[in-house]
Parts: C-alpha cells; structure tokens; sequence
C-alpha cells in the first residue's frame, strides 16, 4: 500500500460518523439494557448468576474454621478457586446462553426487530450496540455474584482472611478472577450471539459447545486457541490439581503470557461478532416462519 | 439521482413459496395505492422496499438508494408495518422518542418531533399511557405517528386503515391527501377500495404475486377491454336516449334508473357513444344534466381484473 493511499484510508476512517454511531449504541443500549435487568424472563439469570453466592453463604454459615487459621485461608483459597470453575463453566456459560441468544432472537419472538430495523442505522452498529448491552449485564451480575462470593469467603475467616483478601496477595486473585468473568462474558456472549444467528433454537448448538469448550485442553494446538475457554484457563489465579478426569478443566498445554491470552480472547470475540453483524446485514424478517 | 421508486425485475420467493415475482414499477410522487387480494404480494412488496426482505432476484431504488442501506434509507423513508407488536412496557411517548433517538437524534430534537408526530395523530393525551392498554386503533396511529416522525419524503404504509373508526380514518385519508399534495411517495396498501380509490393518483393491482395493472386509475381503466365501459347520463329524457342508443351496435347494455337516475350505459366503443350523445343533445332531443363514467373506480378494476373471487 502506498503512503497516499494509507492516507487516503486514514481521512476515510477518521471521517465515519464516530459520534452518530456511539450516541446510537447508547439508544440501543438503554432499550436492551432495562429489559435485561427488569424482566420476567431475566429472574433465572438471576439464579444462575447469585446461586453460586447462595452456596457460599450457605458454606459459611455452616462451616468454622480450624486452629491454624494460614492452613484454613489456603484450604478456602482452593475452595473458591473450584467453585470458579463451575460459576465459569456452568452458570456463566448457561447465563451467557440466556442473554446473548435473546438479544437478536427475542426481538424475532416478540416480533419487534423492525422496530430496529426501520431506522438509519447501519445493522452493524445494531448489533454493537446489543451486543454490548449484553455484555454489560452478564459482567455486572456475574461480577457482582462472584465479589459477593470473594467477600463472603475470606470476610468468614476472621482476620487472617481479611488480611489474605483485602490486603494481600488475595487481592490480586480478585483482580484476575473479575478480569475472567469479563473476558468470559466476552467470549461466551460473542459465540451466543453468533449461534443464536445461525440457529433458531440454540439449545442443541449451545450443547455441541459446551462439550467444545469442556474438551478444549485435549484439542489439537491451533483448535484450542478458537475454544473460549483456553484463554480463560490461562488467566485464572490459583492452581488447582491436575489429576484424573479434573485435569481437563485445569490443565494448560500451551502457556501463554497474560497478556497475550487477553489479546487473543479479545481478537477471537471480535472475529465472532464481526461474523454476527455480517448475519444480521442478511436478515431478514419473517416473522411468520419464525 | 431518482426521485422514483423504481423495481427492475424483482422477484422474491420464500423458499417454494412465491412472494413477487418480476415486479417492474416506477413509482413517481404521490399517492399510489397497492390493491390486490389476500397473499397476493402487498406486504412483500412493500418489505422488500425498505429492506425489512431482500429479493431472490432483480434491483430495488427509492429515490437513488437501495434498501440494503438502511443508514441512507430511513432518512427519507417512513413505514407502517402492519405488525402490531411493540416493545414491551414501553409508552406511546416513549415508543415513538425511542425510535427517535435510534436515529441518532439528540433528546431535545426528539422530543419536538415526538410531541409533533402524537398530534397529527391525534394522540398527544395519550401519550404518556402504556401501549398495551390502547385500542387497536389507537395503536394503528402510534405506528403511523412512528412512520411520520422524522419528517421521511416517502411514506409506505401497510393497511393503514385498518381498525380505525370512521372518524380518524377520515382524519386519516385526509393527512394522506395533505402528504400527496406535498409531493410525497406515499405508498398504501388497503383492502378499503372505495376510499383508497378517492385519495390515490395510482393504483398498482397485484395478484398471486403478480402486477396484473398499474397507473393512473382512468389508463388503467381503458386497457380493460373485455369488459364494457359503463357511463352514467343523467338527462331529461332517458327513455327517448335509451331508445336511441339501442341501435348501436357497440352498446351492450342500456338501463334506465328509476326515480330521475338517469341512464347506465355498457357500451364497448365510447367515443362512438359520446359521438352519438353530442348529436342527441344538438338535435334537442334530450337536455344532458351530467356524464360520468360509473365505472372508472378502484373497485370495478379490482373486480374485473382480479374477480369477486379474491378478499381484499
């Protein structure tokens, strides 16, 4: 490419409506976003989302900690840790599955899509701007189940807990784990949203990738960087063991700096929802057949 | 650039089933009516103009921008869907604001336009109540406040009338009638052919998702040959007319009215038939009161074209 020609496709992209489009994606946004938080149907995302922090509470209320209050940290530490695994790959994956499916495919049941569609509004900036309202609310209520979680655990504990938690290296471990279930909803929500595309019920597809991103540390190299999962394996703070069946879930073929698994979660979501607003572009409506 | 909505060709077939097939129109400013029975391709028409469905074949244009750009196109394009679902807990104020900012209309300016689209539908004191509690009229003029809102140069609208008492349908035909006069496209699809019939300066007649006749009511009229032109003579003396216009060979049908209706004519030559009128008059032998066509309407076409067999 020559540098007039770079140039040329500078003033061509500086140029685009920045500021139409984003006041655009707030509108679609603010539409979304209420309906995820306040309707009927959001109260089983509720449940998957906080039922973890029911377990925990239940966990606390019952258990007391032992004499050597360092041993009881750890042996919590690693507790939080497992339960991460199972928010990560159960109840976010399924709360994800109920979000994102629902954003293009609820407007098609409910048979107001057009109301969207009758706009000047490239389907691009469309599917942004739903997409985004999603993953705001997947990372608030996951993020805010998996905090309550975090305090719950280490507030129990008494001051060696608190001194882990809050003021030690227990810290960090929240940082990351609340960087996972960003990027979790990120890359989850994008693969949902593209199924729920392609798909008129995406139970059966959302099964095929649940046994997908289950397998994912046994897939050969270059397949395991498409599985969401991978990236996520990598970020995740504390070590578990690696033996037996729990060894699918924990152990990391191909390590990865940090930021290079963000980056690379970040370039596989984008692919995806790039995808998914090449799909929209297409749709059209027909909501009898639908 | 085009100031037509112009369809070249255009087929659409979903799956097997045909929605148009080589639809070829040029729709200039105005009013033009889309007129046809059940499943004969209105809606799909109408969706493939504004994109709401692509086409299986052919080109689509309304005013130099085709409808897979829907960021150019709805500027200028309004449509009143016949859907009649709203997203859900949302106002009448709010369903049309919401749209309004989907445009990227900031909130001062959307709320002028708002407030100006609910009273030209008659539904300021509504607006603040929740759609789901109006009546199917009401919310037929919320979708058409929605379709007017940002002002669009052309206007499609899906049944427009429907649910509507006859007081706001007449409100209605009457904004419609202002809309054309203002050189506006506004395309209406409606089963009330008498009064589609009064306002539209096109008709385009659609069956099975075919074009069976399209333009001005009267041409259209003409290039039904098979069926006599009727025409109503209102005159002092229709027995004396009526003898008369027995003796010609190209009138098929002459019926006196009672109670000083006048005469109905079936003839299949016209011209013959007003030449023979004029020497009647100059001879004194009957005084014409008026002459009309009594069959240059919407619904004779709709009749003759698509028979009593369709349900508009």
């Amino acid at each position: 490419m020559s540098a007039g020609t770079a140039v040329a496709k500078m003033t061509q992209f500086r140029d685009q409506p920045w500021r139409l489009w984003a006041r655009q994606v707030w509108a679609v946004m603010r539409m979304d976003l209420g309906r995820n938080f306040f309707s009927r149907r959001g109260i089983w995302i509720y449940g998957l989302a906080f039922a973890p922090a029911l377990i925990v509470l239940l966990h606390v209320m019952v258990d007391r900690a032992g004499s050597d209050a360092q041993l009881y940290v750890q042996s919590e530490t690693v507790m939080l840790a497992v339960l991460f695994q199972f928010f990560m790959r159960l109840s976010m994956f399924f709360g994800c599955m109920g979000i994102f499916t629902w954003l293009f495919r609820g407007e098609v049941v409910q048979k107001t899509l057009h109301y969207y569609f009758l706009v000047p509004m490239r389907r691009d900036v469309l599917t942004v701007g739903k997409f985004l309202s999603g993953f705001l609310t997947a990372a608030l209520m996951f993020g805010s189940s998996f905090f309550l979680c975090f305090l719950l655990i280490y507030l129990h504990i008494g001051a060696a807990g608190r001194a882990f938690g809050f003021a030690g290296p227990g810290l960090g471990h929240l940082g990351m784990y609340l960087l996972v279930v960003v990027l979790a909803c990120l890359g989850y929500g994008s693969m949902f949203l593209a199924l729920s595309l392609i798909f008129r019920n995406p139970i059966i597809p959302g099964a095929v990738l649940l046994g997908w991103e289950t397998i994912s540390g046994i897939l050969p190299s270059i397949l395991q960087k498409l599985t969401v999962t991978y990236y996520l394996k990598l970020l995740v703070p504390v070590e578990l063991q690696s033996d037996g069946w729990w060894a699918l879930f924990t152990v990391v073929t191909e390590p990865i700096p940090h930021w290079a698994a963000v980056l690379g979660l970040v370039l596989l979501s984008s692919l995806v929802v790039a995808y998914a607003a090449w799909r929209v572009r297409r749709l059209g409506i027909n909501y009898v057949s639908d | 650039m085009s100031q037509s909505i112009i369809f070249e060709n255009v087929s659409k077939f979903y799956g097997d089933v045909l929605g148009v097939n080589r639809v070829t129109l040029n729709l200039g400013p105005g009013i033009t009516s889309l007129v046809g029975p059940n499943g004969s391709g209105k809606t799909t028409l109408m969706n493939l103009m504004t994109g709401l469905v692509r086409p299986s074949q052919g080109r689509i244009e309304l005013l130099g921008t085709a409808p897979d750009q829907p960021d150019e196109l709805f500027h200028r394009v309004g449509y009143c869907a016949q859907f009649d679902a709203f997203p859900r807990g949302l106002t009448g104020y709010e369903f049309i604001y919401g749209f309004l900012r989907l445009h990227g209309i900031d909130p001062a300016q959307a709320d002028i336009l708002t407030k100006e689209a609910l009273e030209r539908v008659n539904l300021v004191a509504a607006g603040p109540r929740k759609i789901a509690g109006y009546s199917k009229g009401m919310r037929q003029r919320i979708r058409l406040a929605q379709a007017l809102s940002h002002r669009p140069t052309v206007l499609v609208l899906d049944e427009p009338l429907n649910g509507l008492d006859p007081m706001a349908r007449a409100e209605t035909i009457a904004l419609f009638e202002a809309l054309g006069r203002q050189d506006m496209h506004v395309v209406i699809s409606s089963h009330i052919l008498e009064e589609v019939d009064r306002i539209s300066d096109r008709v385009v007649l659609m069956a099975s998702g075919y074009v069976v006749a399209e333009g001005r009511i009267h041409d259209v009229r003409q290039e039904v040959k098979e069926h006599p032109v009727q025409i109503l003579v209102r005159c002092s003396n229709p027995a004396v007319l009526a003898s008369s216009v027995f003796m010609q060979d190209h009138v098929v049908e002459a019926k006196v009215i009672p109670q000083g209706g006048g005469l109905l004519v079936r003839t299949v030559d016209p011209s013959s038939f007003y030449n023979l009128l004029n020497r009647l008059v100059s001879q004194g032998l009957v005084d014409v009161e008026a002459v009309a066509p009594a069959d240059e309407d919407v619904n004779s076409i709709y009749q003759y074209l698509i028979g009593e067999g369709g349900t508009a």
